[in-house]
């Protein structure tokens, strides 16, 4: 008897600690993003907080080396949060964030209100993006401007013909617009001429580059875009030709020389050279460990 | 206060179980409104050891009934708390009834409308192929198969349920993709078709399985009696056991659809991810599902795309809240008409 009341006891908290449970999810409505901080202080080699803010195209990027660099050095506090290269640039000037990440190099009239406010900007190439556009071996076509490529992914061109390719209709894939990769063909190559364009209705959005670069693989009418990591022997890249230079191919080479038109850099700006612990996290990201990480979200490292 | 006496009284003889609980509660609820002795009488009759040892089986079993609904209470207020503040930016109707999707833009612009329209085609889809194969598998198991083979059969088909649906989507998308684009001649083979019959082989097992059920469950009389008409085989399956299995059939079909307009891996791998309103079923598309599924990570906490991806979660909910309620009413009122 009293066993089981004991039973009926234990049953009834275990429902209440579910319900307790369940209870907390919608708790988690702040609008903050959310922020890779280590909150268990033990003593480690070095200690310090560091604010990250910026590009929403690094903020994967910069949360990555924030985990694993929090995971080695548990005392560091690494709070990284984006909203976009314009916002982190107003916060570093405001002295509201450390890092700022800026995947566009500043303004003038940014540089200009840094030096009213006495900070002095300094930018760290991090890693680079480079894009690279591929097609079906069997295409004829082997080169595209930026404006055709433009024209392609807004939906405006959809027939091969009109590139002087085969009859046949153009199958645009991109990545999904939880890739970074997506937002940044959208700027560069998309938004080309009108600010406001964004990719055509017949754009069909894969979740992987994998699935982008199998579909390649064996359909004809098939373009598509990714990060340099994925090219293989069974899609071809075409060279992409900007409005001044001559076409080239990508390659982790001309990304980095800066004459593949589909690539920019990635930078991390600080107000001043980065001392202390943040000299040893910038240490941390432009070495082995960190570039790594910047290969694996299909960024390209700088080495 | 006679007439809730009496009422409970007609409800359930005393002694038994549902007089105890009404009565008791009935008891609490209105404080002395029942005074009536009947209702009083029971509770002496019950044996003590008894009670005792059952008792704390039904807390277990009340606790784990009242657990589901309070569960789903809990995930239908987060759904709503999440979701339902997108609407002070986007009114419900461009929401629900616009195609232009453009969450990471500035400004971002939330319509569904093609997702709404994508998940139901390739649902539909789904069901146009389950349901004839599903009940004629199930007929065949329950009225023609052999023994042996029926033995055979049922479990390899329940089998099919236990395919992990990111497995079916890597076939699909590796195999069947590009034989429905060779077949039908077309530009992609990633498109809702291609999804609709991977998802009829995800709900098959389920209308297989609870309509032979149902089938087999239906009076061996019905099945005699029709044969000794003289109804030929055939015509006693179409005629006599489809209709009489009919509730636990259009069970099945509901359940199937369900789970058909729930899948998220396999639809988000082969649909095509195409954000127009398909035209034609052969389109690549997308389904809410998918949507949910590959934005989620992506959003930031509390932002207007996290907040819209919990608003499709609502239309998603309510909308297999309507087909479930559909069912349900539909099924009483057979029962009814054959009880």
């Amino acid at each position: 008897m009293r066993k089981s009341r004991i039973l009926g006891g234990v049953a009834l908290l275990l429902s209440v600690s579910l319900l307790l449970a369940a209870c907390g999810t919608p708790a988690s409505t702040s609008p903050t993003v959310p922020s890779p901080t280590a909150s268990n202080p033990s003593p480690s080699q070095e200690s310090g907080a560091i604010v990250v803010k910026g590009s929403d195209t690094m903020v994967n990027l910069a949360s990555a080396w924030a985990e694993d660099y929090i995971a080695e050095h548990p005392n560091m506090k690494i709070t990284v949060s984006g909203g976009g290269s314009g916002i982190g640039i107003a916060a570093l000037l405001n002295k509201t964030t450390d890092i700022c990440n800026n995947s566009r190099p500043l303004k003038q009239e940014e540089l200009d209100k840094a030096k009213a406010s006495g900070i002095i900007p300094v930018s760290i190439i991090v890693a680079k993006d480079g894009v690279a556009v591929v097609v079906h071996p069997s295409n004829s076509i082997n080169e595209l401007s930026l404006e055709q490529l433009a024209a392609i992914f807004g939906g405006k061109i959809t027939n091969w013909k009109e590139l002087g390719g085969q009859d046949a209709e153009i199958v645009v894939l991109s990545r999904d617009n939880n890739s970074g990769t997506h937002v940044f063909f959208k700027e560069h190559v998309v938004q080309l001429k009108d600010k406001k364009a964004e990719y055509g209705t017949n754009v069909q959005f894969l979740p992987t580059s994998q699935g982008i670069a199998d579909e390649v693989a064996r359909n004809p009418k098939a373009i598509g875009y990714y990060g340099l990591g994925y090219l293989s022997s069974q899609q071809k890249a075409l060279a992409v030709k900007s409005a001044t230079g001559p076409a080239v191919l990508p390659s982790i080479a001309t990304v980095l020389d800066n004459s593949y038109p589909v690539s920019r850099p990635l930078f991390c700006t600080t107000n001043g050279q980065p001392k202390g612990a943040m000299e040893e996290y910038f240490a941390w990201i432009l070495g082995a460990k960190g570039q790594e990480i910047v290969k694996s979200l299909d960024f390209v490292p700088i080495r | 206060m006679p007439e809730a006496t009496s009422k409970s009284m007609k409800i359930a003889p005393p002694g038994s179980l549902e007089a105890q609980k009404e009565g008791r509660s009935l008891e609490e609820g209105h404080g002395q409104a029942l005074e009536s002795p009947s209702m009083r009488e029971p509770r002496p009759l019950r044996s003590r050891p008894k009670w005792d040892r059952e008792r704390p089986v039904r807390m277990v079993l009340a606790a784990a009934g009242w657990l589901t609904v309070v569960i789903l209470a809990l995930i239908m207020i987060m759904l709503f708390v999440e979701g339902l503040p997108i609407f002070t930016v986007t009114n419900p109707f461009s929401f629900l009834f616009s195609s232009q999707w453009y969450p990471v833009s500035d400004p971002p612009v939330f319509g569904i409308l093609s997702f709404i329209i994508g998940s139901l085609m390739i649902t539909a889809t789904a069901l146009v192929i389950a349901i004839p194969l599903g009940i004629g598998a199930a007929a065949f198991l329950a009225e023609i198969a052999p023994p042996p083979v029926r033995e055979a059969i049922k479990p390899i088909i329940e089998l099919l349920s236990g395919i992990p649906s990111i497995v079916l989507g890597f076939v699909g998308f590796l195999l069947l993709a590009p034989a429905i684009q060779r077949i039908f001649n077309l530009d992609s083979g990633l498109n809702g078709l291609t999804a609709g019959i991977l998802l009829a082989f995800m709900c098959l097992p389920t209308i297989v399985s609870i309509s032979e059920d149902a089938l087999s469950a239906v009076p061996r009389e019905y099945k005699e009696a029709s044969l000794a008409l003289g109804a030929t085989r055939w015509q006693t399956i179409y005629r006599v056991l489809i209709p009489a299995a009919r509730p636990g059939i259009v069970a099945s079909v509901m359940l199937g659809m369900g789970r058909a307009i729930g899948e998220t891996m396999t639809v988000l791998m082969v649909s095509g991810g195409r954000l127009a309103i398909p035209s034609f079923i052969t389109d690549p598309m997308s389904a809410m599902t998918g949507r949910i599924a590959i934005e989620i990570n992506n959003a930031v906490f509390g932002g207007l795309q996290y907040q819209a991806l919990f608003a499709i979660g609502i239309v998603l909910f309510l909308i297999t809240f309507a087909i479930n309620l559909v069912a349900d009413l539909v099924l009483e009122k057979q029962r009814r008409r054959y009880a």
